[in-house]
């Protein structure tokens, strides 16, 4: 990146107005952020929290807005560092409505918890914003401040139950391996430039294709899953989930055991796909896995239910990385498409378990063992019915958006001839079906042994529960547009075959000589 | 309207009239009473609807009818392919039959959580009749594992003592093994393009798979694993006895009569349609397996104390039959395990509402807490007598045309299956009059049942269907079988070479 001195180059590199465009959705969150901490100090806590609240809801709405915005003007952005394409305006989507669903699911929490609002809201929209920032970057460097971005914010937000010592537990865990992770990844994105003189996807990309591959490249690129593996909860880089899970409040784990996870899906999507490095695919074959067969073992002897389901999304995980282990492009555009889609089915069904569990915990979190679900079939016939769905649909079951992911991801892997490893998955997915039967089977076929006190369900909980039922069974029922959409942006992310592809966007860049060296 | 601009959508309409009708259950009626009318309504309906399925069945054609065929997701391929032969016909037809007596049954003996029961009941008649009518393999899956919640959350909820222990192994057993035909469908999706079941088998038997023949016989292996566990043949038949034995009567009527017809429809359909070939390679085992099962299940039902588990057993035994009849290539085999489907669907139906209206008086299905009961409950000795002679084979009803049918079919393929299989036939006379003498005949031994009250009116109107539909079947089976026999010669078609080696052995 010599050139950038050079007064031409430094000339093309002055953004223009259209670059900021294709940030208009991370800048908005970032303006609605800062606002809402500004407004809390000035504002009386007591009757501010609903206010702000909505504040930070709108953002998130205006941020989704923005998104469909920029999805007018496709293009790269800042040097080539962001790009927008239907790839990121589906992740973008995907991590803006997760956020807004969990500040809807939120407003109750912070009531009951008695959580100051104002940085607890600006916390999750800075966390989008790195987040959605991930999707879009293709500079390394650049997703590795995301990264940083968006992990901060949830490290704050774990430790967000100030009172209990498992939430500052759980924060200062996530903290320390969360940034031993990340300094993997940083090191795999040296290494990377060290081998191929590059930080940016595209052009280490290309790099690899013309030339030899050296041996630092796979040391690079396993160093960069090692952060980005930690980052998904993918074995054997999960040991943080259960605990981190366990200690953080509710709706946050929500927030987390989803939007982050889908930005770094996308991350590795990007990574792992247009680099195109060799020797990939034996890695995401082994953590696939072993994400599926631990997750689910672990999650058969769980009595905590928080616990559980961090189990759980360490399986989801694994199902997910799955579609990452095909090599030809035809079969990776399926396997993308799978991934895509199976991280917005994912999102809809576990932000919607946790915003039941959350609402279920009560003040202080205190019922979220196996046990106090007892008898809620009758307790309260709605809130057990939909978190059945959503259990149904992280099992499997048709009807649900999980079932399509899921048949989507084993269809990729077969038709890329990965029988062995769909036969873990079909097996595993069995297996799987027990935990989340057990409790449906607590929750309809046992009497509450004790008082299990069940508020009724506030309006912002109900909001965001009915928007996550209505995402699952819409993918469930009718996943076309979603699974097209995913499919048409699946071809982004392939290495494109060298002549004529970059002619457009590579003027500034020395790689135009590479094929002649 | 006419008859053929109705007829690609009739299909449609019988496979969700049920789950319309749970729909309007969930918002529309609160009381109790009103509940159980609305569902028999609706399940009547959907009865009614389904003889237009028979009534304008062209019999002499061996192709699908009722066809309808739009796409559902274009990528990946699957279309909302429905369509309906001889051999799903009278599937449909005994499922939506049996359906509205299972409510009937349901009536007093469901008191808690009334809504529920009826809507998961509606639930899984879709499920079951869209299990039957799909000609789309993945359609098929999403409707066979649609059958699993509703199935094991009657089970779970509505059952008697260990009803979780129950709910969870049937649960898990049949998950367990579908999943494997799920692998199965993949890689035939992932070879063919399409997981249309017409377009498959054609291209199967075209050899236009090159990659086919090495996977064939682990395919076949998928799919028969799947449909051996439902069936359930020995020795994957361990859940049975427990679910029946826990679930509520309609529970069981339903699981009996049709749930376990998906497994050997499944082979039928699936594993003889698509994998010919691999499916003579196998035929011998699978064939011994269906005998161990026929015998196995009979000597255990005949030691049973408990009356609900010697009918579970003995549904093993018939099941054997079913098992035997399509493993052995004949048109007499086939014929006779259709019609065994369906007079177990109906005999088996009944006897589990008999037991189950006897649980309801006594709330135990123990045999020794009974005895003498034809004094006390006249109506109900001469039904259940009546349902006993139907299931144990006896000439003139329906039992014993349909074993009478896959005997002659075994005696083709080998003599040997045939008088084993025959022996099947006494061992189920044993069992059952055996275990009618010990409740019935004699003096009253308990005192509590002295005083037992006879058939109510709506336990009348679930049983009687069942005895009628019996002795129509015994008399009449042409009209069963008419429809049935095209579906089966067609079935046999790839066979034709094959039996002829069979015979010749």
């Amino acid at each position: 990146m010599t050139n950038l001195l050079l007064p031409a180059a430094l000339f093309e590199t002055i953004p223009q107005g259209v670059d900021y465009i294709r940030i208009l959705p991370e800048l908005l969150l970032s303006v609605f952020g800062i606002v809402v901490m500004v407004l809390d100090p000035l504002l009386e806590e007591e009757k501010s929290q609903k206010l702000i609240g909505f504040l930070a809801l709108g953002g998130t709405v205006a941020a989704l807005l923005a998104t469909l915005y920029m999805a007018q003007s496709p293009g790269l952005a800042f040097s080539n560092m962001v790009k927008v394409d239907n790839f990121s305006v589906f992740f973008h989507f995907l991590i803006i409505g997760i956020a807004g669903v969990v500040i809807l699911s939120s407003f109750e929490y912070m009531a009951v918890e008695k959580i100051r609002a104002g940085e607890y809201y600006a916390l999750i929209l800075f966390g989008a914003v790195g987040m959605a920032l991930m999707s879009s970057a293709v500079e390394l460097v650049l997703i590795f401040i995301a990264l940083e971005i968006s992990s901060i914010s949830t490290y704050i937000l774990t430790g967000f139950r100030r009172n209990e010592a498992s939430s500052s537990e759980a924060s200062l865990k996530y903290f320390l391996l969360g940034s031993f992770a990340t300094a993997f990844f940083l090191y795999g994105v040296a290494l990377m430039f060290g081998a191929t003189g590059f930080t940016n996807i595209d052009q280490i990309s290309r790099k690899l294709e013309a030339g030899p591959v050296v041996l630092l490249v796979y040391v690079a690129m396993a160093l960069m899953l090692v952060g980005l593996g930690f980052k998904v909860a993918a074995a054997p880089f999960h040991i943080w989930t259960p605990d981190v899970y366990e200690g953080a409040p509710a709706p946050i784990v929500g927030f987390m055991s989803t939007a982050p996870k889908a930005a770094a899906f996308a991350v590795l999507l990007r990574v792992v796909f247009t680099i195109n490095a060799p020797g990939r695919v034996g890695l995401l074959w082994l953590a696939a896995a072993l994400s599926m067969t631990l997750g689910n073992v672990g999650a058969l002897v769980q009595s905590n239910v928080k616990r559980l389901l961090a189990y759980s999304s360490i399986a989801h995980a694994g199902y997910l990385l799955m579609a990452f282990a095909m090599t030809d492009p035809a079969n990776s555009t399926a396997g993308i498409a799978a991934a895509m889609f199976y991280t917005a089915a994912y999102a809809a069904m576990n932000v919607g378990a946790f915003a039941v569990v959350s609402h279920f915990g009560n003040a202080g979190e205190r019922y979220v063992s196996l046990e106090d679900y007892a008898g809620l079939g009758r307790s309260s016939p709605m809130l057990a019915a939909t978190l059945t769905i959503f259990l149904l649909s992280l099992m499997g079951i048709p009807m649900t958006g999980g079932f399509f992911a899921k048949f989507y991801v084993f269809s990729a892997a077969v038709k890329a001839h990965l029988i062995w490893l769909t036969l873990i998955g079909v097996i595993n997915s069995a297996i799987g079906a027990y935990y989340y039967l057990r409790i449906i089977v607590v929750m309809y076929m046992r009497e509450s042994r004790k008082q299990v006190p069940v508020t009724p369900i506030p309006f912002g909980l109900g909001a965001a529960l009915a928007i996550s039922l209505v995402a699952t069974f819409y993918l469930g029922i009718l996943p076309n547009r979603v699974l097209e959409y995913a499919q048409q942006s699946a071809p982004e992310l392939l290495p494109v075959p060298l002549p004529a592809a970059y002619a457009r966007t590579a003027q500034t860049q020395p790689a135009e000589a590479l094929p002649q060296r | 309207m006419s008859t053929d601009s109705w007829s690609p959508y009739i299909l449609t309409f019988v496979t969700f009239a049920p789950l319309l009708g749970a729909l309007l259950l969930v918002i529309f009626p609160r009381r109790d009473r009103d509940i159980r009318i609305f569902a028999l309504a609706f399940s009547l309906l959907t009865f009614l609807l389904s003889l237009h399925l028979p009534v304008h069945f062209h019999r002499s054609q061996a192709e699908f009818q009722y066809e309808i065929d739009r796409s559902w997701i274009s990528t990946p391929n699957i279309h909302y392919h429905m369509g309906m032969d001889g051999i799903s016909l009278w599937l449909v037809v005994l499922t939506t039959f049996l359906t509205p007596l299972c409510v009937f049954i349901s009536w007093k003996s469901v008191r808690d959580r009334v809504k529920e029961f009826f809507i998961l009941l509606l639930i899984l008649e879709t499920a079951l009749i869209g299990v039957f009518t799909s000609l789309d393999l993945f359609l098929f899956y999403f409707f066979w594992e649609a059958t699993l919640i509703p199935m094991a959350l009657l089970i779970g909820v509505f059952g008697h003592e260990r009803k979780v222990y129950a709910a969870v192994k049937f649960f898990m057993y049949t998950m367990i093994a579908s999943v494997f035909m799920l692998a199965a469908i993949l890689w035939l999706y992932a070879h063919t393009g399409t997981f249309d079941f017409v377009a498959i088998r054609d291209q199967i038997a075209r050899g236009a798979l090159p990659s086919f023949p090495a996977a064939a016989q682990w395919l076949f292996l998928g799919f028969f694993l799947a449909f051996a566990v439902k069936v359930p043949l020995f020795p994957f038949h361990t859940w049975l006895p427990d679910a029946h034995v826990e679930a509520p009567t309609a529970g069981s009527v339903l699981l009996a009569g049709v749930l376990l017809k998906m497994g050997t429809y499944g082979m039928l359909r699936f594993n003889l349609g698509l994998f010919p070939e691999q499916a003579r390679h196998n035929a011998g085992w699978i064939m011994t397996l269906a005998l161990i099962g026929i015998i196995y299940g009979a000597l255990v039902a005949m030691v049973q104390p408990n009356m609900k588990k010697l009918i579970a057993y003995s549904s093993i035994s018939h099941l054997g039959f079913v098992v035997l009849g399509i493993f052995s290539f004949t048109q007499a085999g086939f014929n006779g395990a259709m019609f065994v489907m369906l007079a177990h669907g109906v005999s088996t139906g009944g006897l589990f509402m008999l037991t189950g209206i006897l649980h309801e008086r006594r709330h135990t299905y123990e045999i020794s807490e009974f005895g003498g009961l034809a004094a006390p409950m006249p109506i109900y000795a001469a039904s259940f007598l009546f349902i006993v002679l139907a299931s144990l084979g006896l000439p003139l009803l329906n039992g014993f045309i349909g074993e009478f049918l896959v005997l002659s079919g075994a005696f083709q393929a080998k003599a040997v299956y045939g008088i084993l299989a025959a022996t099947g036939v006494i061992w189920s006379a044993c069992y059952l009059l055996w275990m009618y003498q010990r409740v019935f005949y004699g003096k009253v031994t308990h005192p509590a049942n002295q005083s037992l009250p006879d058939l109510l009116a709506f336990e009348k109107a679930a049983v009687w269907p069942c005895a009628l539909a019996a002795l129509v079947m015994g008399i009449a089976p042409i009209l069963w079988l008419g429809a049935i026999d095209p579906a089966a010669q067609a079935a046999l078609t790839p066979f034709t070479q094959v039996m002829g080696k069979v015979v010749g052995q």
